[in-house]
């Protein structure tokens, strides 16, 4: 998929890219937010991770925006890319065109220009959801581990692989009308939770947490989750699922 | 001044930060976190192939324990690591994952029967044990006799992570992010806390505890060329060393990692050739097994990313627009595996590169990955010069990894020393010295003089730019105290970073943003970087030796008679230019192994005087004891139980004790 959108590499001169940035400082009363254009040379492999280093860099200082890994691994840059969330670390200039635009995720607290508070909100919705093993036997340390089917760690990795970057949120249509949503992020780790065999907790536990309109309910199944989690997460179903599962136990 | 109290203040929030704090809260202290970005978003994150333990789940595991992880530990560290610290770590391993499994980390897991693997590039056909089946499995890493490392696909630390933080929410502890510790505060004798900024309102607050505890990771980033995120700046012993009395241990130790994506400098796991993965070159041979017949593309990482380099500089490079360097070849390991075990991997070739790596070769050469050296501490992380300061994980110098660090252990270093460290602190807690008396005014003049740097530096009109003296910085580190090193490119580079330090004291900014100005971040942070390109580099200027990564081609030979001895590296006064450094020795006389061949690389050390004898010693109660328990024998060598927490220190129990 990847290779089909992408662009050839220009055999002549470099693109000149335009990078019209969504600014904005809460942290200054007279900032009006808008969009400041940029205007960079585009280099062989630069991701827009590099790009707005180098506009930090040479042009604007003051420019906020937030990378960690810079390798797609650990969520902190989610952003508006050409209206789409994405991680902006691991999306190649050649695959967008001259001119692109960068907005920050919405729906998290703004920090300033394309630094959202994701960590503030999932932290939050981790509290919320309870998402940790529930088990009150003491672990032993010095004993032979519990044995687990490697078929089932593995279809528990599948999920626990979230990186909790807010794409799915970004793209949720329920989040734009339900502030409290947990959308498929949260979603996501109960189902995670609820396939451990380690966390005692049952379907009645779980529905407690996510059996309403802000939990699994509220989902309208527009899907925009499922088309933007840049880790491939397979919230379509995981969602259907537990949908189906809280229901019967709404039934009970 | 906002003033905030506390009983422990943890700085920084990865796996050994986290994993310290819930030790001491479970001893109920109250603790707090701070970290630089969400928990969740730490460098601990990008910890992919696995974490060494000695459980011997598997077939190619079988016989595995502490004794061989120890080996293996001590042979890769080249003799520069602390032995007994080696000892309670190889002990505690085992626990640690053990423990993680409980919390919900999913751990790849045994599947009884045969399975078809690759070894030296050949298929093979293992057996896994009926008996072993839903164990937790692992898979072979560099420097290691046995298959030790266990892991969660490509994503261990991710998992690990994830839990670890989880488990923290779940006890309610909270951490305070987007938040920087600027300086400690302390007398000269003990430390109180630290000063921190708010890295959204660019407010700076007091935070007051009785321990405080560095796990701010490693430094990675004064390198060009490097693995680590951009958060991994030495903040945190940068802090530790301006207090003038905590030294840094081993700076000039510095790791680099042979399969970093070229030219992005993005990692590609030791798993790939733990899993059967090959090094070529331009001609497409390939060339590990011409250099190291034995442990070929698993030697450690020191020794193939030394040869990688010298195969590159006898030509035998591939080549593109970037530069030089050599492949890695996974195809052979076939689309399942990797599509299951190495997904990261696949996904960083598809992204970065835009290539796939289950057909074409993946583009690596060698950059900077990790830091041995850090605040210098004590077997239980007590930090040296201050009390009440701990440090732990990468940020510290414990010493587990002395001059060549095993893949596979710093992960499980991370939670390791955060089970013994955090221990430690609550321990502290408990005692007089845990008790505290702190002057209101102390806090306060820490607090003003910290505030009164930034206003000047945000005020400031200097002619210098914070990102240019960073960029030349790491140009420096990277061309001149990188893999192979020499004194007149270690001259250079410290007359040349003393100057750029100067220059550093007349940074101007061209921006007055209200809040967290990021230009202002970045250039109160260069300042320190550069004591620490410093303290790196003059370290590796004094040491005329080859030890583990420290390779000098001035003096190519490990010199146990002159440098059997752990740098440690003081800014005493501020307006020094380089580091004032002290030694400290590693005695021979009471290593439970002696140095010696580690069995890949060069074999041509300088003996210690004591060596010898210390041999003999070793041969003669190993005789003497003939084939008594091991763990007698080891005792008898070495003695380290007493220095773990009485909790951990029963015994690991194995699979085969069980038979």
């Amino acid at each position: 998929m990847i290779n089909i959108l992408r662009r050839k590499p220009a055999d002549q001169s470099p693109r000149r890219l335009t990078l019209n940035i969504l600014r904005h400082n809460p942290a200054d009363p007279a900032s009006v937010p808008q969009l400041q254009a940029y205007e960079i040379e585009e280099a062989e492999g630069m991701t827009l991770f590099i790009a707005l280093n180098e506009i930090r860099a040479t042009q604007d200082p003051s420019l906020q925006f937030d990378f960690v890994c810079r390798a797609g691994i650990c969520g902190s840059c989610a952003m508006l890319i050409d209206g789409r969330p994405s991680l902006a670390c691991r999306t190649l200039t050649r695959d967008l065109g001259k001119s692109i635009t960068l907005a920050p995720l919405p729906f998290f607290e703004l920090i300033g220009d394309l630094s959202v508070n994701t960590g503030k909100w999932m932290r939050g919705t981790s509290e919320r959801l309870q998402t940790w093993i529930h088990n009150q036997t003491p672990i032993s340390l010095n004993t032979l581990e519990e044995r687990m089917e490697p078929e089932l760690a593995e279809a528990i990795y599948e999920l626990d692989r979230c990186i909790e970057c807010g794409c799915c949120i970004a793209g949720c249509g329920t989040a734009q009308m339900r502030e409290k949503f947990v959308g498929a992020v949260g979603l996501n780790k109960i189902a995670r939770f609820r396939l451990d065999p380690r966390d005692n907790r049952s379907d009645d536990d779980f529905y407690e947490l996510i059996g309403d309109d802000e939990g699994v309910f509220g989902c309208m199944s527009l899907l925009g989750c499922h088309d933007v989690c840049p880790k491939q997460l397979p919230l379509q179903t995981q969602i259907a699922y537990l949908r189906r599962k809280m229901a019967v136990i709404g039934f009970e | 001044m906002d003033v905030i109290h506390t009983d422990v203040l943890v700085i920084g929030g990865g796996l050994a930060g986290l994993r310290a704090a819930l030790g001491a809260k479970k001893r109920g202290s109250k603790v707090i976190i701070l970290s630089l970005v969400p928990p969740k978003r730490s460098h601990s994150a990008a910890a992919q192939g696995g974490m060494q333990a000695s459980l011997g789940n598997t077939a190619k595991g079988a016989g595995d324990n502490e004794d061989i992880h120890f080996e293996d530990t001590v042979r890769g560290s080249d003799w520069g690591n602390d032995q007994e610290v080696a000892r309670m770590f190889v002990h505690t391993a085992p626990k640690a994952v053990r423990e993680l499994a409980g919390w919900g980390v999913p751990w790849n897991r045994v599947q009884a029967g045969p399975r078809d693997v690759i070894i030296d590039n050949q298929k093979v056909t293992l057996t896994e044990a009926e008996a072993a089946h839903g164990l937790i499995t692992a898979r072979d890493f560099g420097g290691t006799k046995k298959w030790r490392t266990c892991y969660v696909s490509d994503g261990t630390g991710h998992a690990m992570l994830y839990a670890v933080s989880d488990r923290t929410i779940a006890e309610g502890i909270p951490v305070h992010e987007r938040m920087e510790a600027v300086s400690l505060i302390h007398d000269g004798q003990r430390c109180y806390g630290a000063i921190v900024r708010n890295l959204i309102t660019g407010k700076l607050l007091a935070y007051v505890a009785r321990a405080t505890c560095i796990a701010t990771g490693g430094f990675g980033r004064i390198y060009q060329s490097t693995t680590n995120a951009v958060i991994n700046e030495g903040i945190g012993a940068a802090i530790a060393l301006e207090t003038g009395v905590v030294p840094l241990g081993n700076m000039e130790a510095v790791q680099f990692h042979p399969t970093a994506i070229f030219p992005a400098g993005i990692l590609v796991t030791e798993g790939c050739r733990g899993d059967g993965g090959l090094l070529r070159d331009v001609d497409g041979h390939r060339f590990m097994p011409d250099y190291e017949p034995e442990k070929k593309e698993l030697a450690s990482r020191d020794v193939v990313a030394r040869r990688m380099e010298a195969h590159i500089r006898s030509g035998k490079g591939a080549s593109n627009r970037f530069g030089e360097h050599l492949w890695l070849d996974i195809t052979q390991l076939g689309e399942a595996h990797i599509n299951g075990k190495l997904r990261e991997v696949k996904e960083i070739c598809q992204n970065f590169l835009g290539i796939d790596p289950t057909k074409q070769w993946i583009p690596v050469r060698p950059a900077q990955h990790y830091s041995m050296g850090g605040v210098r501490t004590d077997a239980h992380g007590a930090a040296r010069g201050l009390t009440g300061l701990f440090a732990c994980g990468e940020a510290a110098c414990w010493d587990l990894h002395g001059f060549n660090r095993l893949g596979g252990n710093s992960v499980a270093e991370t939670v390791v020393a955060g089970m013994i460290v955090g221990e430690a602190i609550a321990d502290f807690c408990k005692t007089p010295a845990g008790d505290m008396h702190v002057s209101t005014a102390l806090v306060r003049d820490c607090w003003e003089q910290e505030s009164a740097r930034f206003s000047a530096l945000a005020a400031s009109r200097g002619t210098e730019s914070a990102s240019a003296l960073l960029q030349r910085m790491q140009a420096i580190m990277s061309e001149k105290v990188g893999i192979v090193r020499n004194g007149e490119a270690l001259t250079a580079a410290v007359d040349e970073l003393k100057t750029l330090l100067l220059r550093s004291r007349d940074i101007g900014l061209r921006s007055s943003a209200p809040g967290a100005n990021p230009e202002l971040t970045a250039a109160w942070r260069v300042q320190k970087m550069l004591k620490l390109a410093l303290c790196v580099t003059y370290g590796a200027l004094q040491r005329t030796e080859s030890r583990g990564a420290h390779f000098r081609d001035d003096f190519p030979r490990r010199d146990d008679a002159q440098w059997l001895k752990r740098t440690l590296a003081y800014w005493r006064d501020p307006d020094q230019r380089v580091p004032t450094l002290e030694y400290e020795t590693l005695d021979v006389r009471h290593m439970e192994l002696p140095p010696g061949w580690r069995g890949y690389g060069a074999r041509d050390a300088v003996p210690h005087p004591d060596t010898e004898r210390r041999e003999n010693e070793v041969e003669q109660i190993r005789s003497r004891l003939g084939d008594a328990e091991r763990q007698l024998i080891q005792q008898s060598l070495m003695p380290f139980r007493h220095l773990l927490p009485t909790h951990l220190r029963g015994l690991n129990a194995r699979l085969e004790d069980h038979a």
